[in-house]
C-alpha cells in the first residue's frame, strides 16, 4: 500500500499526498499550509497531524524537525460549547 | 536575492497588496515587486471574518462593494486559480432592535436600491423564514440582500498573488521595509532588511501598519490599528444561509461553506494598539449574545479563537490615492474592517490611478487631505 493515501489530518480529511501537493506548489511553512489546506484547523486543532506535517516540511526543506517553525497555538485548548461559555466565568 | 530595481514596489502581502499588484500587471506593467514582512495573509486579511456585503450607508461603499461582488462572481476564472475561492451568495441579514437604527436602515436601503443593490427591509416573520433558528423577540425588523455572501480570504489572496506572479510580478516574503528613500519630493527607493530596491512608485498597502509606512516619507496618515477578535466552531451540516449581523450587539455570525460558524464582535472600547492577543473575555461575551440571538447555536463547540487588526480611519472609509506631498507615494489603507470585500474593485481603481489613467470611479475624495478640509464621508454601518 502506498502511504500517499494515508490520512494525515483526520478532521479535514487530508492525505499525505494532498499535503505534498501543497508543498510542491510552494507553501513551505506550517502557517501557510494551514491557511490553504485547513490542516490542523479542525476539532483536534493539530493534535494528530502536527507531527506528521512537521516531518513532511523537514523533509521538503532539508531542515531538522527542531528547525521547522510551528503554527501559533490558539485557545481554547479543547473544544468548548457556546452554552458552557455563555455560562460565564462563575464556577458551577 | 532581492530585486534591485522596479517601477512599482507594493508594500503589504494582504488582499489589497496582491490585488493591486495583479491589476497593475494585468494593465501591462511587468516591473512590480511586492514586499511582505511575514508570509502572504499573515496580517488582517488572513484574520478577517470573510464576509462580503453591499449593504452600506454611503454611496462610495455601496459602489465599491457592488462592483467587487460582480468581480468576485467570476474571480476564479479571471485569475485562473486552481482551487475554489469558496465564494457563496446566500445573503446578509441585518437584525434591527432600535427605532433609531430602523430609521438609518431605511435610508441605507433607499440608497442601496438607487444603486441597483437588491436589498430590502423585511419583517421579523420574514427574517425567520430566511433564518428559522433566529430569535425574533424584541426584533423590530431586518434588512436582507440575497447577493451578499462569503469568500475564503486565504484563497482569494493566493489567487491574486499567483496571477500577479504569472504576469511577471516578483513577490518577496519575509522581507521587512525599513525605510523609504526620497529625492526632492519624489520617492526613489525602498530599503528593506534584505537590501534596497530603487523604484519610481511605492504603494502603501500595509493595513494597520500603514501609518508607520507613511511616517517613512514624513507624512501623517490618520490610520490606526485596532484589535478585532473572532472565533470559529467545528464544522456542522449547513443550516444557516446568510450572515446574521447585529449592529446593536456589534456582532456577526456566519456559516462558512465547509460548515463551521465564524463569529466576531467589535468592542467599542477597544484601545488603539498593535495587540493581536485573543482575550479570555471575548468568547464569554460572544457566547451570551449568540445564545440569545440564535439559540440553537449554543450546542456548537468552539475550536479556535484569534485576533487581527482593523486599519481604522477616522470616518471608517479607506484612504486612497497619491500623496499630495510626496510624488509617487500611493496609499491604499484605512479600510476599517471592510477591505477584503471591496478589494477587487478598489484595487482596479488604484491600479488605474497609479498608472496615471483616470479611474473609472472618482477616488479623489478618498485621499487623506479630506481630513484637513473636513470633507469626511462617514460610514454609519460598521461592526
Amino acid at each position: 500500500m502506498s502511504d500517499d493515501k494515508t490520512i494525515m489530518c483526520r478532521c479535514e480529511d487530508l492525505t499525505v499526498e494532498d499535503i505534498r501537493e501543497w508543498i510542491a506548489k510552494g507553501y513551505k511553512t506550517f502557517e501557510e499550509i494551514k491557511r490553504v489546506s485547513r490542516i490542523g484547523m479542525g476539532p483536534c486543532q493539530g493534535r494528530t497531524c502536527r507531527q506528521h506535517l512537521l516531518r513532511e516540511l523537514a523533509k521538503a526543506t532539508g531542515k531538522t524537525l527542531a528547525e521547522v517553525e510551528l503554527a501559533t497555538f490558539r485557545p481554547p485548548t479543547k473544544p468548548v460549547s457556546l452554552e458552557t461559555l455563555a455560562g460565564g466565568e462563575v464556577d458551577d | 536575492m532581492i530585486k534591485k530595481k522596479a517601477h512599482v514596489v507594493v508594500i503589504g502581502g494582504g488582499i489589497l497588496g496582491t490585488s493591486i499588484a495583479y491589476n497593475l500587471a494585468k494593465m501591462g506593467l511587468r516591473d512590480i515587486v511586492l514586499l511582505e514582512r511575514q508570509y502572504l495573509n499573515s496580517g488582517a486579511t488572513g484574520r478577517c471574518g470573510a464576509g462580503i456585503r453591499q449593504q452600506w450607508g454611503t454611496e462610495m461603499n455601496c459602489i465599491l462593494s457592488r462592483e467587487s461582488v460582480r468581480l468576485f462572481e467570476h474571480l476564479e476564472e479571471e485569475l485562473e486559480y486552481d482551487h475554489s475561492i469558496e465564494f457563496k451568495q446566500k445573503g446578509y441579514l441585518f437584525v434591527i432592535y432600535l427605532e433609531k437604527e430602523l430609521e438609518q436602515f431605511k435610508k441605507n436601503i433607499a440608497l442601496q436600491n438607487s444603486l441597483d443593490i437588491p436589498s430590502r427591509l423585511i419583517t421579523p416573520a420574514e427574517a425567520k423564514e430566511i433564518v428559522p433558528h433566529l430569535n425574533t423577540d424584541r426584533l423590530l425588523g431586518a434588512t436582507y440582500c440575497p447577493t451578499d455572501g462569503h469568500a475564503n480570504p486565504f484563497h482569494v489572496t493566493q489567487a491574486y498573488a499567483k496571477a500577479a506572479e504569472l504576469l511577471g510580478t516578483t513577490i518577496h516574503t519575509y522581507t521587512e521595509v525599513l525605510g523609504i528613500d526620497e529625492e526632492g519630493d519624489r520617492v526613489r527607493g525602498v530599503r528593506t532588511d534584505q537590501g534596497t530596491i530603487s523604484c519610481d512608485i511605492v504603494v502603501n498597502a500595509a493595513g494597520g501598519h500603514a501609518a508607520l509606512i507613511g511616517n517613512m516619507v514624513g507624512i501623517e496618515l490618520p490610520i490606526y490599528p485596532e484589535r478585532h477578535q473572532a472565533m470559529v466552531s467545528e464544522p456542522v451540516n449547513i443550516f444557516q444561509n446568510p450572515m446574521v449581523i447585529s449592529l446593536y450587539h456589534h456582532l456577526y455570525i456566519q456559516q462558512a461553506p465547509h460548515g463551521p460558524f465564524i463569529m466576531g464582535q467589535g468592542d467599542p472600547n477597544e484601545p488603539k494598539s498593535f495587540n493581536i492577543e485573543p482575550s479570555w473575555q471575548f468568547p464569554l461575551e460572544v457566547a451570551k449574545k449568540v445564545a440569545e440571538i440564535l439559540p440553537p447555536l449554543k450546542d456548537l463547540k468552539i475550536v479556535r479563537q484569534w485576533a487581527g487588526l482593523y486599519d481604522m480611519s477616522p470616518d471608517a472609509q479607506p484612504i486612497l490615492g497619491e500623496s499630495p506631498e510626496v510624488q509617487g507615494f500611493f496609499t491604499s489603507a484605512g479600510f476599517s474592517g471592510h477591505g477584503f470585500m471591496i478589494a477587487p474593485y478598489t484595487s482596479k481603481l488604484m491600479a488605474q490611478a497609479i498608472l496615471g489613467e483616470e479611474p473609472e470611479m472618482h477616488i479623489d475624495m478618498l485621499n487623506y487631505d479630506r481630513f484637513a478640509s473636513g470633507k469626511l464621508i462617514l460610514e454609519p454601518a460598521v461592526v
